[in-house]
């Protein structure tokens, strides 16, 4: 592996560097209730929990996306689930901060939580409700409730359109221009942020599909920013 | 890049110091703008017309030379002959390209390539004079390449390796096999148009032959030790059609065939075999204007890399199936990714626009039986020796259901996608 005594030290310097202020990792479920006050409208979980506008939340972690039989997801999260993304920790905590990143046309109204301790508090009370807690590893760092935000500094990048437009040519080969749907979702008017946050999320691979890995994992942040600069016009 | 004539006459005066503009500029006195002349209208031609004439906005005459008024792509032909497409969803015409985009399209044959008066001849006897000359004309078969076959028995034992009526006399000839009669293939060596193509047409005869006629036999005489998706369609065949698919391989004497269209026969290592139907798919070449034009080093024509350029002469591209280039398979993603770097190019010779650093990408999606897409896909950088391979994936043996099915309909909105691209 190469290991050295400098990439160790890296590596320990960033677990502390990562680590919330909250002194439980987990997060806090008591507090957590109060969180969910917010989903409550449209999510039940809990004895007698049933699907309302949302899916009920019992047996969340490690149940497939889209995964409630019956329940009408939107085709983007049903594709994912189809991919073989199964809810963890991480990926909740990465979806309930912001949903239209992670999935685009998801049909959950809600606009995000950016609190990363909000977060942990949230999904340590959702966690109650599942069979197999050991879905959330009890180690930091997949339960630190890290803030998955794109480095600001990244998103603050402003794309150039025409190099965005030469780059797109890549994307047009399958994501259809005129916004139809074939099974490729549409791409064409997504906001910048939401562009730039999702292929970072490919990038990192973990928003799951291997052509979308491939082509975002070759990917410049400048690039990334031109194509966002690119679609977002085009839609307008 | 706006000319007018003091500029002509001070590059002119300042002589060998503009020396990289005089090419565009001598056109330009004779007949205004830059001429770009594209001969192949399928998944290269089209969509390097299609790019430069849009991303010029007017400022390149562009011509596309195209035999064909519609055109059958090749990529899903195979999905028309196991019944899952209709003939028809996968024909494109011209009239976008020409009615929105401006380009002059030209239904004729190129015959002849002056490359140093820059013309094209046209079997109706028209001169075509380009600035820029871009050839796409997919593939043609070696002459000999399988004992016993020519051109003049593809009606006997179609190839059906360029789509439209080889792909309807191809589709009812299977659909007319007796009972238990034996389907044969003879399949290609490398390098060749779409590496999984003669496999996933493999699947739709079996698909076809399973529901039809169940004791049907499938043999495909391979000279090739491997192919493309190999375990994934091996493990499609068994999971789907158990016991139909013989596959001989150059071990068996897959390399060693001949054939005999009167007597419909397939011998195979000195064994001959009666056969209903017999798929031909012989060894190939670039089109043959490529030889025309002399850019051809043995049956391909070699290129730049980063322009798409004939390394015989810059001012002729190569796309796709013809180019040697390196890395990227023989596919009609991959032309059309090589399109839009030349077409780049193209437009930065001719008008100065800006160019950047030429990127490629290719998947290829394959059905092997009714919601069973698998695909393979690589993304890929020029260099100055070829085209090479950056990153890539393929999908896994063992894979569920469901992940089958949605690349399946993943492989529904690439087609319309990529078409999109191609023909507007």
């Amino acid at each position: 592996m190469g290991w050295n005594r400098h990439i160790i030290l890296g590596l320990v310097a960033t677990l502390v560097w990562a680590s919330p202020a909250s002194s439980n990792e987990l997060g806090d479920a008591d507090k957590g209730v109060e969180v969910f006050d917010e989903c409550a409208s449209c999510h039940s979980v809990g004895q007698g929990a049933k699907n309302r506008v949302g899916p009920h939340l019992n047996g969340l972690f490690g149940r497939r996306a889209a995964g409630i039989e019956g329940f009408r997801y939107s085709a983007g999260l049903t594709r994912m689930g189809k991919d073989g993304l199964v809810w963890n920790f991480d990926l909740l905590d990465r979806y309930v901060e912001n949903p239209k990143a992670f999935t685009s046309d998801t049909r959950m109204a809600y606009k995000g939580l950016k609190d990363a301790g909000q977060r942990a508090d949230l999904l340590a009370y959702l966690r109650r409700f599942s069979d197999d807690p050991a879905n959330i590893p009890e180690a930091a760092p997949t339960a630190s409730g890290t803030d998955h935000s794109v480095d600001p500094t990244i998103l603050a990048i402003q794309g150039d359109p025409d190099y965005g437009e030469y780059l797109s040519s890549e994307c047009t080969s399958c994501h259809q221009l005129s916004g139809d749907n074939d099974g490729i979702p549409p791409i064409i008017g997504w906001p910048a942020e939401d562009f730039v946050v999702a292929m970072h999320a490919y990038k990192d691979k973990f928003r799951p599909h291997p052509v979308m890995q491939m082509m975002a994992g070759r990917l410049s942040n400048e690039e990334i920013a031109a194509l966002a600069a690119y679609f977002a016009a085009a839609g307008s | 890049m706006k000319l007018n004539r003091r500029l002509f006459m001070g590059g002119a005066a300042a002589g060998a110091a503009v020396a990289t503009l005089a090419a565009p500029m001598a056109q330009a006195s004779n007949h205004g703008k830059p001429k770009v002349v594209v001969i192949g209208g399928g998944a290269g031609g089209a969509t390097a017309a299609r790019y430069i004439a849009k991303d010029s906005k007017g400022e390149i005459d562009v011509t596309l030379i195209e035999p064909s008024r519609s055109y059958y792509t090749c990529f899903f032909s195979n999905l028309y002959i196991g019944g899952f497409r209709e003939l028809n969803s996968i024909a494109h015409s011209y009239g976008t390209l020409a009615a929105e985009y401006g380009i002059n399209v030209v239904h004729d044959w190129a015959v002849g390539i002056d490359r140093d008066a820059r013309t094209v001849t046209l079997a109706g006897g028209a001169v075509l004079p380009y600035d820029r000359l871009i050839l796409s004309p997919g593939i043609d078969f070696v002459d000999g390449a399988v004992d016993g076959w020519d051109v003049s028995h593809q009606n006997a034992m179609p190839h059906a390796y360029k789509a439209g009526s080889q792909s309807e006399l191809l589709k009812a000839q299977i659909e007319a096999m007796p009972d238990g009669g034996t389907f044969a293939m003879i399949a290609p060596p490398n390098p060749f148009r779409c590496p999984p193509g003669p496999y996933e047409r493999i699947s739709m005869v079996a698909h076809v032959l399973k529901d039809r006629n169940p004791t049907a036999k499938i043999i495909i005489a391979d000279p090739k030790e491997k192919f493309s998706k190999m375990a994934l369609f091996q493990e499609g065949w068994a999971d789907h059609y158990d016991g139909m698919i013989d596959w001989i391989g150059p071990e068996f004497g897959g390399g060693n065939v001949s054939v005999n269209p009167e007597a419909m026969t397939v011998t195979i290592d000195g064994e001959e075999t009666k056969v209903d139907v017999c798929n031909v798919i012989p060894a190939m070449k670039a089109g043959r204007i490529c030889e025309i034009a002399g850019v051809n080093d043995g049956n391909w024509a070699p290129v730049n890399p980063h322009t798409m350029q004939s390394r015989a002469d810059e001012n002729i591209h190569v796309l796709g199936d013809a180019s040697h280039q390196g890395d990227m398979p023989k596919s009609g993603f991959a032309a059309n990714s090589q399109a839009k770097v030349a077409a780049m190019a193209v437009r930065a010779a001719l008008t100065g626009s800006k160019q950047f650093p030429a990127k490629f990408t290719n998947t290829c999606w394959s059905l092997i039986d009714t919601d069973d897409g698998v695909k393979v896909g690589a993304s890929y950088e020029a260099t100055d020796e070829k085209i090479a391979k950056v990153d890539g994936f393929i999908s896994q043996t063992g894979e569920d259901a469901a992940l089958r099915k949605t690349t399946y309909e993943e492989s529904i909105g690439w087609y319309a996608g990529i078409t999109a691209d191609m023909f507007g």
